[in-house]
């Protein structure tokens, strides 16, 4: 159901490089086309934005990727909404995309979303609108609850208002446990805020426009995770599949051998004997042999795992054979078309894409 | 009349086969289904002219050693005795002491065999080389090809080529002298007496006067060692010859060297005992390689066992589960989905589903000809573990889904996470 109230909005997504950080996943694929819970990780953030009513919406990439441009023609028409690309002569940071982007985002008085692309939560777009339009200045961000505070940025702001006071960086004494969620939206005159050169958003803009009383924080409620890494990848998707049951796990799968929160697409096979779960993906056309052991891993698509194999927290890539007999655990990953013979162990590997793996690798290691 | 006497040691001996030896006596660990000295009464079963072995060794009398007696005695139809020495006394005091026993019946010539090596013994051959060497009065001792630089851990020998006596003999020498090998292992004649009596003399005038300031000493004057007072007097003698062999042969020092025997012994049924090896079809485990599974273990048809794999008895190995080169002994149970690797399970020990259990192996180095199996000590120059065969004691329990790498457990432990290259006390 779109919100009239609100429709015709526009959103920025800050897409970046390279995603250096998710590799090796991401030299086989641009990280938006990464699938998180058996969907492309911007999928989740367009669906939740046309969802809130935004029709046009401009990815800001600092790199040329053909497939991620065929792959959003194909959304676009599916969600019937405009995808447009914003390329970066050179990375622009944070805050330098939303001026190369002036002219769509500025284009009428409707407030704009701008959003980080690693982050994974419920979208609250629908309320942000609401709360931004409530205070009427020009910019809110959202804020998540951290445990500690200390390992980042914290906003500090009035607990009833919202009014942000200050940006606290690695506060060594607790001021706040509410850090910047990457979620924010905008008045276009924000955007004379900005000129066309690299530029960091949370340290360069938000400042001043906390100094001038015009940014406002909005507390998100559920989940939130920066997903752009394994380890945070692995945590988000538990957190994800929570979600997914609280709001009713219809989507999750249920079974023999399968425990907790599992997600499991109607393509892929399950053997015999196996224990599946708790907080386990397992995408399109894979194969999980007889007997096989997975827990808080995703199994991406067109991948087989062979009999009496133990996994836990992995990540395994597309098309990606795990022999019987193995072990994988501690935030292991291997990139697309992996081989992993059988009897491996592979503790914290990080595997580039079609290696053959015949030696186990007993201590967190990239093996090239 | 021939004789076999093996020199079996005693409880202080065997120190690094520990923690497989703080339950049984060394010489009675099992390797490839059978401890380790009924390999050596075997090949004793061999000679025709051999009806009696004599163990000889420093152990209280037990129930073990008893029950082993008994059934050798049965299947061999040998006499089998055990003779008690009441302190250690070398590899040679004991031999004098029991002089008597071992002369009993005037026997032709006896072997001696140290408990701790294993081997395919060429026993016959040796008699047949002893009986071309002399008018009975001389010795034979069994001789292997090493490496030069792992020569120098054992006794080397030197021969005449042509007559094979011994020229020259001396045990771990610090500089390359011979790549020939002592086996431990040693035909002699009932001649050999008068050295050990002459030792035995010097050794007696000699402690009443240095023994208090030289500890090199051995503890007791009835102490007399074959390879650092007889065998080099001996040798140059004309008495003492050597036969040399390049039939399989390993010392047993370690625990993870009874992996590398397991191998062995396993690749001799072959030859001697078809029928203890493990075959496919239908219903049954998948075997890959040489495999022994004791009739009374339960092995279910899903399991993959081998290569080089002993199951003992009343062993309980569950679906799914994958063992390679190791001994899983009797009592033991290894539930699902577990793989098994250079590794010895000890006896009654339960490894839970979906577990790993490796160890490291330290084989001779194919590349190099008659390399042996490499003595390392247990910790490395920066004091950590060396990566070695994983050893569970007995009794210990280790829980599902954990890793066990590269290390030792002792008895009655109860494992409640992953380890890796540790000793757990």
């Amino acid at each position: 159901m779109k919100d009239h109230h609100i429709g015709n909005m526009k959103a920025l997504i800050l897409v970046g490089g390279y995603g250096t950080r998710l590799r090796p996943l991401t030299l086989s694929r641009p990280k938006p086309l990464v699938e998180f819970g058996n969907k492309p990780m911007m999928l989740h953030q367009i669906e939740a934005l046309v969802e809130a009513g935004v029709t046009q919406i401009v990815l800001a990439v600092s790199y040329r990727a053909e497939l991620l441009e065929q792959e959003l023609k194909v959304q676009e028409e599916k969600l019937g909404v405009t995808i447009t690309f914003s390329y970066e002569e050179e990375p622009l940071g944070t805050a330098g995309p939303l001026a190369l982007a002036r002219e769509i985002l500025g284009s009428n008085d409707e407030p704009f979303f701008v959003l980080n692309s690693d982050v994974i939560c419920d979208f609250p777009f629908k309320d942000m609108a609401r709360f931004h339009k409530n205070h009427g200045r020009e910019g809110t961000i959202v804020v998540t609850k951290v445990e500690e505070p200390s390992k980042y940025g914290v906003v500090v702001y009035h607990p009833e208002s919202g009014k942000i006071d200050s940006f606290v960086e690695k506060p060594q004494e607790f001021v706040s446990n509410k850090i910047n969620a990457g979620l924010y939206i905008f008045s276009p005159s924000m955007l004379n805020r900005i000129q066309l050169r690299p530029t960091s958003i949370e340290k360069e803009v938000f400042p001043h426009m906390a100094a001038d009383s015009n940014l406002y924080a909005m507390e998100l409620q559920g989940f939130w995770m920066d997903v752009g890494q394994p380890k945070d990848f692995l945590t988000g998707m538990c957190l994800y599949l929570t979600s997914l049951k609280q709001k009713g796990g219809h989507l999750l799968h249920h079974g023999d051998g399968v425990l907790g929160n599992v997600l499991v697409d109607p393509s892929a096979k399950i053997g015999r004997n196996c224990r599946i779960g708790p907080n386990v993906t397992i995408g399109p056309d894979v194969v999980i042999e007889d007997g096989v052991c997975i827990k808080r891993c995703t199994v991406l698509k067109g991948a087989v795992i062979k009999s009496h194999s133990w996994l836990n927290s992995c990540i395994i890539g597309w098309r990606c054979h795990v022999g019987r007999w193995v072990r994988m655990e501690n935030v292991s990953v291997l990139g697309e078309d992996v081989t992993v013979k059988d009897e491996i162990y592979i503790n914290g590997g990080r595997i580039l894409p079609h290696k053959s793996i015949s030696e186990s690798v007993p201590d967190p290691q990239i093996i090239m | 009349m021939i004789k076999g006497i093996i020199l079996i040691g005693g409880p202080m001996k065997g120190t690094r086969f520990r923690p497989l030896s703080l339950e049984l006596p060394k010489p009675l660990f099992p390797v490839a289904g059978f401890p380790m000295i009924y390999h050596h009464i075997e090949a004793c079963s061999k000679v025709p002219d051999l009806k009696e072995v004599l163990l000889i060794g420093f152990y209280q009398p037990n129930a073990a050693l008893n029950h082993f007696i008994m059934e050798v005695h049965q299947e061999f139809k040998l006499q089998v005795r055990y003779f008690q020495e009441y302190q250690a006394l070398g590899t040679a005091g004991g031999l004098y002491h029991f002089r008597d026993q071992i002369l009993a019946g005037n026997p032709e010539a006896f072997f001696v065999m140290n408990a701790d090596v294993c081997g395919d013994f060429p026993l016959n051959e040796m008699l047949e080389f002893h009986r071309k060497t002399g008018n009975g009065d001389t010795h034979t001792m069994l001789g292997t090809e090493a490496t030069q630089q792992q020569s120098l851990n054992y006794g080397c020998i030197v021969e005449n080529k042509d007559t094979h006596e011994v020229v020259h003999y001396v045990e771990k020498p610090g500089s390359y002298v011979s790549s020939i090998i002592n086996c431990g292992t040693y035909l002699f004649s009932p001649d050999i007496m008068k050295y050990l009596a002459a030792a035995f003399q010097k050794n007696q005038e000699n402690f009443c006067t240095d023994s208090i300031e030289s500890s090199l000493s051995p503890s007791t004057k009835e102490c007399i060692f074959l390879e650092s007072e007889i065998f080099m007097d001996l040798a140059s003698t004309g008495k003492l010859f050597v036969y040399q062999t390049t039939n399989f042969w390993s010392q047993v020092k370690s625990a993870g060297a009874t992996i590398y025997a397991n191998r062995h012994y396993l690749a001799i049924y072959h030859r001697t005992h078809p029928d203890r090896l493990a075959k496919n079809g239908e219903g049954k485990p998948t075997i890959i390689g040489d495999v022994y599974i004791h009739p009374s273990a339960s092995v279910h048809e899903s399991a993959t066992l081998g290569p080089n794999v002993t199951v003992g008895k009343n062993v309980v190995i569950g679906e799914g589960v994958r063992v390679r080169e190791s001994l899983v002994l009797e009592g033991s149970t290894i539930l699902d989905h577990t793989l098994i690797l250079y590794s010895i399970i000890g006896w009654n020990s339960v490894v839970g589903s979906w577990s790993r259990v490796e160890g490291t192996p330290n084989d001779p180095n194919p590349n190099k000809p008659f390399a042996k199996l490499e003595v390392s000590d247990l910790f490395n120059s920066e004091g950590k573990l060396n990566p070695s065969i994983t050893v569970i004691g007995s009794n210990v329990q280790i829980p599902s889904e954990v890793v066990i790498l590269n290390s030792l457990v002792l008895p009655h432990k109860d494992l409640g996470r992953s380890y890796k290259n540790q000793i757990i006390l």
